[in-house]
């Protein structure tokens, strides 16, 4: 039986009522292909060794520039909002992750992905197929260039919604650091109604997946600019257990 | 550590942004000493997974993990020690490689309804030290397979790390 929003909201509710947390919750019910999809045993607790210590390096052979902007991989201009996203990738100390992969998918402005299993009837657009990568600086920062991706409905309820996103991949320096995730945009009312972001109990936490509209990185009578920093959990490496005192 | 960005699932519609040639090639298929190392993912049902995606890091055959880039491109590239492999229509992944010196194969698990990614160990046979069930079995024909629970009877033992 397909649930209601209401009836998802409330579940939603019930849960995050208990202690929040800052990670998803794997057993999250609200998001219905949970169920079969998340291990029930805890993890088992190991100390990374050989390869787990060592993230895949990734460099100029890899990427190309124009990868980066998203508006221009086709003969002509996509539709919609343009836009940038910019921010830092940094490690659980605060160090820029340099010279790393940071790859982005997306809706076009219509809410339908270039992706065959997407059935969504909306427009495809022939100019844009919200596929984008680049390496970061050497302060950690990268840049995309884009189009606002829409809204678009799906199956987990009746009337079900996903807030606009892109779908963001990213390496750090450990191979336990990588992290697949999604942005959101600041003020979107479906946020509060969407059971994959409110697997995320905390309120803090999620809203460290939602850029800032930021006015200087906007351009003059061309794009809206935001800001999005990501912070992948800490790296091993020059880690010492910290000591009881 | 709490400022750490949460994780979110990677959706049903990932396929045209992450699979490129060769991602799971680490060595070309059929190359001289190469092996094959494959399986299927399964969730709480048993049903396969046909959305899930799976990625590797490892040593080359001398245990040293590379430091090279490369594995975007592969042609021309030397061995990078990683791949990535996205699960087809009947939950089947595999990867080209070469059999690590350091007896393990680094995992990485992603899926529509994974609301974040879990790390494992596939192990070489015989390995020393291996952590129960995570060693691969060798097919007649040479291949490594080693299958992925989810959940379920035969759940797969998923790692947490100190930092993560």
């Amino acid at each position: 039986m397909t649930s209601s929003q209401q009836e998802i909201s409330e579940e939603i509710a019930k849960i995050q009522a208990d202690s929040p947390r800052g990670a998803p919750l794997l057993d999250f019910a609200p998001y219905r292909s949970t169920t079969l999809r998340h291990p029930t045993k805890e993890p088992r607790h190991v100390d990374p060794e050989g390869a787990e210590l060592l993230a895949p390096v990734f460099g100029n052979s890899d990427v190309a520039a124009v990868e980066a902007d998203l508006t221009v991989q086709r003969g002509g201009e996509p539709i919609g909002e343009r836009i940038r996203v910019q921010g830092r990738v940094l490690d659980g100390d605060g160090r820029p992750v340099r010279r790393q992969l940071v790859e982005i998918w997306q809706a076009n402005a219509a809410g339908r992905y270039s992706h065959q299993g997407d059935q969504h009837p909306a427009p495809l657009d022939p100019n844009f197929t919200g596929v984008g990568r680049c390496l970061t600086d050497d302060d950690g920062w990268y840049s995309f260039t884009s189009i606002k991706p829409g809204p678009y409905p799906w199956r987990n309820h009746h009337n079900a919604w996903r807030p606009a996103h892109i779908h963001f991949s990213l390496f750090g320096t450990d191979f336990t650091q990588r992290l697949i995730t999604q942005m959101y945009f600041p003020g979107d009312q479906l946020l509060a109604l969407d059971p994959i972001a409110q697997s995320i109990t905390d309120p803090a936490a999620l809203a460290r997946l939602i850029a800032s509209y930021d006015h200087s990185r906007s351009e003059h009578e061309w794009l809206l600019g935001y800001r999005w920093d990501i912070v992948l959990t800490g790296s091993h490496a020059t880690y010492l257990e910290p000591s009881d005192d | 550590m709490t400022e750490t960005t949460p994780g979110q699932t990677i959706g049903p519609f990932f396929h045209h942004a992450l699979a490129f040639p060769g991602d799971s090639e680490l060595v070309p298929f059929g190359a001289a000493g190469s092996v094959v190392l494959h399986g299927y993912v399964h969730d709480g049902a048993g049903e396969p997974v046909p959305d899930a995606m799976i990625e590797i890091r490892q040593s080359d055959a001398s245990g040293v993990v590379p430091r090279a880039g490369g594995s975007l491109r592969r042609r021309g590239a030397g061995f990078t020690g990683w791949g990535r492999s996205c699960t087809d229509g009947a939950g089947h992944y595999w990867f080209s490689t070469v059999e690590p010196g350091l007896p393990f194969f680094a995992v990485t698990v992603f899926a529509r309804g994974l609301l974040d990614r879990l790390f494992t160990r596939i192990y070489l046979p015989g390995a020393e030290g291996a952590v129960d069930g995570l060693v691969a079995s060798r097919e007649a024909d040479g291949r490594l397979r080693f299958d992925i629970h989810l959940q379920g009877p035969s759940e797969t033992v998923f790692f947490k790390f100190p930092r993560t």
